[in-house]
């Protein structure tokens, strides 16, 4: 058995330094394209730069989301690489950034922001109360302060706790964990509504915040699985995960994987069986023409690969096939957006060019960049946390 | 104590990680056959003991799949081949709507035919007796202790061996099992005695939900479904002095869309207001042909010859391609069927008057092929 000895002892490794050379390359190569993308065309770089906002947030907040989970669960298994998902949560710390670009090309995504549009449509001017420009602002500048604030807050006490080894800030993280939560629940639901499901005005979908909320923790769970298993390779944790960490990850992914299938399915089957031309709209564009393939492909994507690649016993313990798994995963996630989103910028058929590949590739970068900022003169592991230990030799 | 066939040798241990650590040191002596009685499931078990993968996920893969293909095999017959009605707009085959049964049927049959293999495969059902029942070491691990038998027909086992070894691990009451002298193999779940208690349960548990929810909780209003306060077709109503409980449309009224028959016993008239309002096609034919053989072939015949399929017990009627029903108007034939003639009874409550008037179209079909002209044969 390879017991970790109680005196374990950590000594700081810096990352990789090609990590961070990678992220500044890919992001400025990123940020040039993307400059060039909104003078070419507007329209659609707003709604790739949309995109990529929705991924950066499903990574940031959704690994906030695992780190207080992991408080709140008091989940032992996770404890040793919580760190990294700490470091992937400062993702919102550059959103409002990102979100800055969107912001201003409201007139080219947002149907409702059009007042000539609302008058005379009846759903619009009922929505109006809810739905304008002012609002809007409130909401989005608030969802990104409950993060940030969040995220300062658990963060300083699991990085105090590096040195003063204090148990209470364990306590006082599970305390704010619980208090985070609700909010959690509240602002990416409606973050999920106002960037997303108001693309198109008129439909709705009580079960959309879900489907949103399904795919952030797949794919911060997915970054984080990926992160972990390298640094693990590379000798960086100064201890070598047991099968059973690699278990605990691969059966979190899976269930999620069912999780978001099982939402996605529902709220299909739901419109499809009551069949209102209000809501029905809504999958008939995306069940036309080029968008037919995407909608199919998204099943298999999304859905059908990851659960058999994921399914057996076997596959869940192997680093190998977990690596490969949760970045396809977090392709799944893009994907899954890019379904979402663009079919509202091209209803004839699918968009795909130079720009699709510009937005993630200046997302990626930043994702990089900021992860590696972030665990610059950083711990790896959590050494104060009382869980440690019994995370390091964590059985089945 | 001669003739005792030794079953193994048990020891126990007083801490979880001391268990651990036996199991694994028997494992690397080159044990095969022994086994590890914990009062819970010990975390790293499997590992110290070397086990291989569990087998019980192919049962659960094949069973849950048999389950998903056989469940969506059931809907496509019954809602697509064997009773296919339309549902809420729905194609037949509503693949949406069957995946939630799949889905359920896959977890079912997968958790079931788990569980049953495991009983029946790994257990070796019926067979409920082991050695180590009913020992004052299965009384220990089964509360507060953790023990681990090394069983007499391994390769590597002597008694001597597996008691130093035992000792050697730090064991304490090392004692020799013995299978029990009489009928062993004979103590089966199916003995008399354990069926009749099954039996006699299963009808105390029946007997108790029959009385529970047909006597005790059967009270208004939560009584079945199948009695309510409503009236039935056919069935008696004592608030009407006759005691019928349908009862004909109120006097002066007539039910929607229903035109009241203005020829009634006037066939002259009839014959010469009443036009035809279809037009012979395919579609007013076969419906003419689909009414006339249900209603009119089984006196006049499939082709109007008045060849009865009654066998006398009905008067036949006369052919309907003599020269005078040739020269009949469609309005007179019209008159015919909705008020009857003679014998022949009135089928305007069978039959909508544009199923009537089709119907004399394909009688008219079938005089026009009995007595065809010279045109109609070029």
């Amino acid at each position: 058995m390879s017991a970790v000895e109680s005196n374990f002892e950590y000594t700081r490794k810096d990352l990789p330094g090609n990590w961070s050379k990678l992220g500044i390359g890919l992001t400025v190569v990123g940020l040039l394209l993307v400059v060039v993308a909104f003078f070419v065309d507007n329209t659609r770089a707003a709604f790739n730069n949309l995109i990529a906002l929705m991924f950066l947030s499903s990574i940031g907040v959704g690994a906030l989301f695992i780190v207080a989970l992991e408080y709140l669960a008091g989940a032992v298994w996770s404890t040793p690489y919580r760190r990294i998902m700490e470091f992937l949560a400062a993702t919102v710390l550059i959103l409002p950034l990102v979100a800055l670009p969107v912001y201003f090309n409201l007139h080219d995504l947002f149907h409702w922001t059009h007042e000539e549009a609302v008058q005379g449509d009846y759903i619009l001017e009922a929505k109006v109360g809810y739905l304008n420009i002012p609002f809007f602002t409130i909401r989005v500048a608030a969802f990104f302060a409950v993060w940030i604030v969040f995220f300062f807050l658990l963060i300083r006490n699991s990085r105090k706790q590096d040195d003063s080894k204090d148990q209470s800030l364990t306590t006082k993280n599970i305390r704010l964990s619980a208090i985070f939560m609700p909010f959690f629940a509240i602002t990416l639901t409606f973050a999920s509504i106002d960037w997303m499901m108001s693309l198109e005005p008129h439909w709705f979908s009580t079960i959309f915040g879900v489907y949103y909320f399904s795919g952030t923790v797949l794919a911060a769970l997915a970054a984080g699985t990926y992160v972990i298993i390298v640094l693990n390779e590379k000798g960086y944790f100064q201890f070598k995960l047991l099968k059973d960490h690699f278990y605990s990850l691969g059966a979190l992914l899976f269930a999620f994987i069912n999780f978001w299938a099982y939402i996605a399915f529902s709220q299909f089957m739901l419109i499809w069986y009551a069949n209102l031309p209000e809501e029905t709209f809504w999958y008939l564009n995306k069940w036309e023409g080029s968008w037919l393939f995407v909608s199919v492909g998204l099943i298999f994507v999304h859905f059908v690969i990851p659960y058999f690649g994921l399914l057996s016993q076997p596959s869940k313990m192997n680093p190998k096939n977990l690596k490969f798994m949760s970045l396809w995963i977090l392709f799944a996630h893009l994907y899954d957006l890019y379904w979402l989103i663009m079919p509202t910028y091209s209803a004839d058929g699918i968009a795909f060019g130079w720009m699709e590949l510009a937005f993630p590739i200046a997302g990626l970068g930043l994702l990089i960049l900021v992860f590696s900022l972030r665990a610059k003169n950083q711990n790896l592991l959590p050494i104060g946390d009382p869980k440690l230990k019994r995370g390091l030799n964590f059985r089945l | 104590m001669a003739d005792k066939v030794l079953y193994g040798y048990t020891g126990i241990f007083d801490t979880p990680d001391d268990i651990i650590h036996a199991a694994e040191k028997v494992a690397d002596e080159g044990y095969e056959k022994y086994d590890v009685n914990t009062p819970y499931p010990v975390h790293g078990m499997d590992d110290a003991m070397k086990l291989p993968p569990s087998k019980l996920g192919y049962a659960a893969l094949v069973f849950g799949l048999s389950g998903t293909v056989s469940a969506l095999a059931i809907m496509y017959f019954m809602s697509v081949i064997d009773y296919a009605i339309i549902i809420g707009g729905k194609p037949f085959f509503a693949f949406p709507a069957f995946v939630p049964i799949m889905f359920e049927v896959t977890v079912l049959a997968a958790s079931i035919a788990t569980v049953v293999t495991m009983i029946a495969i790994f257990f070796k059902f019926p067979n409920i007796s082991h050695p180590l029942h009913n020992t004052d070491y299965m009384k220990k691990v089964s509360s507060d202790k953790y023990g681990i038998c090394l069983q007499a027909d391994d390769k590597k086992f002597t008694e001597e061996e597996a008691k130093s070894f035992l000792e050697k691990l730090g064991a304490k009451d090392i004692t020799a099992i013995y299978y029990p002298e009489e009928n062993f193999e004979k103590q089966t779940v199916l003995e008399p005695k354990f069926i009749s208690i099954l039996v006699l349960t299963a009808i105390i548990v029946s007997g108790a939900t029959y009385f529970s929810l047909n006597k005790l909780m059967f009270m208004v209003p939560f009584n079945w479904m199948m009695y309510q306060d409503k009236q039935v077709p056919q069935e008696s109503n004592p608030l009407f002095a006759d005691g019928f409980g349908m009862r004909p449309p109120v006097e002066g009224t007539i039910s929607r869309g229903n035109v009241p028959y203005q020829f009634k016993g006037q066939p002259e008239l009839a014959g010469k207001l009443l036009k035809n309002p279809l037009v012979p096609d395919s579609t007013t034919l076969a419906l003419g042909k689909d009414k006339y053989d249900i209603y009119c072939s089984p006196c006049h015949g499939y082709f109007g010859e008045g060849d009865s399929r009654l066998n006398g017990q009905f008067p036949n009627p006369p052919s309907l391609h003599s020269e005078k029903n040739r020269n009949w108007s469609d309005g007179s034939i019209y008159h015919v069927i909705t008020d009857g003639q003679n014998i022949m009874p009135s089928y305007a409550t069978q039959m909508t008057r544009q199923e009537r008037w089709a119907t004399v179209l394909y009688v008219r079909a079938l005089q026009r092929s009995f007595n065809a002209k010279e045109s109609d044969l070029q």
